[in-house]
């Protein structure tokens, strides 16, 4: 089988995107002096990507599982996304 | 104002919250179930069985209505390295026959399905509601913010899964730390039934039920799951979170290798990726456990911790069943005594003993700490499938015995003849 990337594995699901609010949000200032960037690693959606030694996030994508805020409750602000929001599992 | 109190509000229409609220609005008490998702089960994913027993007791014959994918009939646990692979398989036809020993499924249906339950039964179920935070007064919880929106009731019941923000802001539990939890992840990948039954040797309506440890999580602690559904397989892994953490791989990359491995790749060949999905697993049983009750709350399931992960087994949503069973047994107690506080809610402990969640938790506590050991992930694999490849390749040296076979294989390894005896010896006596 045609090997995926994470983009194209995340395009098999089913998202409501909300535009008005972001679910999880950084430090910035505290990923900047981070020496780790674990959030890298561990996220299954790969939404943590580094771009000249940055990191660059954006919450779309995400699958909820809460990784990213256990490895990081310092930069990382994560709440769920509002109701009727985020993704949604048709098989689970 | 007493008209607009609930009895009950469960927070999370999965297993637990669904199994309580079914319980509570059988014997006619106002119970609000509250889902953030769409639906039931739109925000949940696991890896694919659940253990019967649970279910049963409270819904006799459940398999005749619920939308379950296949009782398995095989279980297959699979040590690998990159370019081998060793697997013990089992099939027992007694678990093709009422009460089904354990099911694959798949949570989207099933949760709803559930939650319909609930709401037949007269439970109210409120969707697309994320629940902020628990009302306090006092020192006592009374209820739910939602929003702008305050719901009170007698009691809250948290069953809102591993990552429960509930029980943190009820004071319930600290933060997770990255070493109490695993992240899973997974795709479902569609095949149509005859293919799977050919594959995995099944017939009509069997399933199968597989586990890998070894070269699938890099040496991290965790394995690899696989699961047939009707339509579709369920290939993942599980992996500590700390370990993530700690290494520098990609989960999803980590996954399309596992897809790619030989040993997989021939099993879901011409498959169709029809999902990808991620969840945290509460892995350090006990140890992590919240306190499960407090003034007006109760905390069921996956937010309580009640997972039970031996290597060789994973059971979570039959311990998450019965914890909710157990917490509507304990509301019904707290209400004929008209007593919710702490002292009240206090006899959940004893209901979950009787339901055999705290009597299988206490069993297994050591489990975490044992399965905390980077040799089951890396060198008893390595181990296992080098002294069969010894076994079965012939070649032009000289044949040595069986033995000296596999005291080479322990050499090449690093591994004493202690250390083995000893890790055999604790993963008897914890698993």
């Amino acid at each position: 089988m045609k090997r995926l990337t994470v983009e194209e594995m995340l395009a098999f699901n089913k998202y409501v995107v909300d535009d008005e609010a972001n679910h999880i949000t950084l430090n910035r200032e505290l990923c900047a002096a981070c020496q780790n960037k674990a959030c890298v690693y561990v996220c299954p959606a790969g939404l943590y990507t580094l771009k000249d030694g940055e990191i660059n996030f954006d919450d779309a994508g995400c699958l909820e599982c809460g990784t990213c805020r256990v490895i990081c409750p310092q930069a990382i602000s994560w709440q769920y996304p509002r109701g009727s929001f985020g993704v949604i599992y048709r098989y689970g | 104002m007493a008209e607009d109190k609930f009895t009950a509000i469960v927070v999370g229409a999965g297993p637990a919250g669904s199994t309580a609220a079914y319980l509570l609005a059988r014997e006619g008490l106002d119970v609000l179930l509250i889902e953030k998702g769409d639906t039931p089960g739109s925000k949940n994913m696991f890896g694919g069985r659940m253990y019967s027993y649970a279910l049963n007791r409270i819904m006799p014959d459940f398999w005749e209505e619920a939308p379950l994918e296949r009782p398995v009939a095989r279980e297959i646990i699979t040590l690998m390295d990159d370019e081998k692979s060793v697997s013990v398989t089992y099939r027992d036809e007694n678990w093709l026959h009422p009460p089904y020993h354990s099911w694959v499924l798949l949570r989207a249906d099933f949760d709803a399905w559930l939650a319909s339950k609930a709401e037949e039964a007269g439970a109210l179920l409120a969707c697309n509601i994320l629940v902020d935070d628990v009302v306090w007064d006092g020192d006592r919880i009374v209820g739910i913010q939602a929003g702008d929106d305050q719901l009170l009731a007698d009691v809250v019941i948290c069953a809102d899964g591993a990552n429960s923000l509930l029980t943190e802001k009820a004071g319930l539990r600290n933060r997770l730390l990255p070493h109490q939890v695993a992240t899973g992840f997974k795709q479902v990948i569609e095949l149509p039934p005859e293919t799977i039954n050919q594959r995995f040797q099944l017939n009509g309506s069997e399933g199968v039920a597989q586990l890998f440890a070894g070269s699938c999580t890099r040496g991290m602690q965790g394995g690899g799951f696989l699961y047939t559904n009707k339509n579709s397989i369920s290939l993942g892994l599980v992996i500590k979170s700390s370990d993530l953490q700690h290494n520098q791989y990609y989960p999803a990359e980590l996954l399309e290798d596992f897809k790619a491995h030989p040993t997989i790749a021939p099993l879901v060949a011409d498959g169709r990726e029809a999902e990808y999905s991620a969840h945290l697993v509460p892995e350090a049983g006990l140890e992590m456990a919240p306190r499960l009750f407090g003034s007006g709350i109760l905390a069921a399931g996956d937010a309580a911790g009640f997972v039970i992960n031996l290597g060789y087994l994973v059971r979570g949503m039959d311990l998450a069943i019965a914890s909710g069973e157990a917490a509507a047994r304990t509301v019904i107690q707290a209400r004929t005594n008209n007593d919710f506080s702490a002292e009240g809610l206090s006899i959940y402990q004893q209901f979950l003993q009787e339901t055999a969640v705290l009597t299988a938790m206490e069993t297994y506590r050591q489990a975490p700490r044992f399965l905390d050991n980077r040799r089951l992930y890396e060198v008893y694999p390595a181990l296992a499938t080098g002294l069969l490849s010894r076994m079965f390749t012939v070649d032009e040296t000289s044949p040595v015995h069986l033995m000296t076979k596999a005291l080479n294989e322990l050499k090449k390894n690093e591994m004493g003849l202690t250390r083995l005896i000893g890790d055999a010896w604790k993963g008897g006596r914890s698993l």
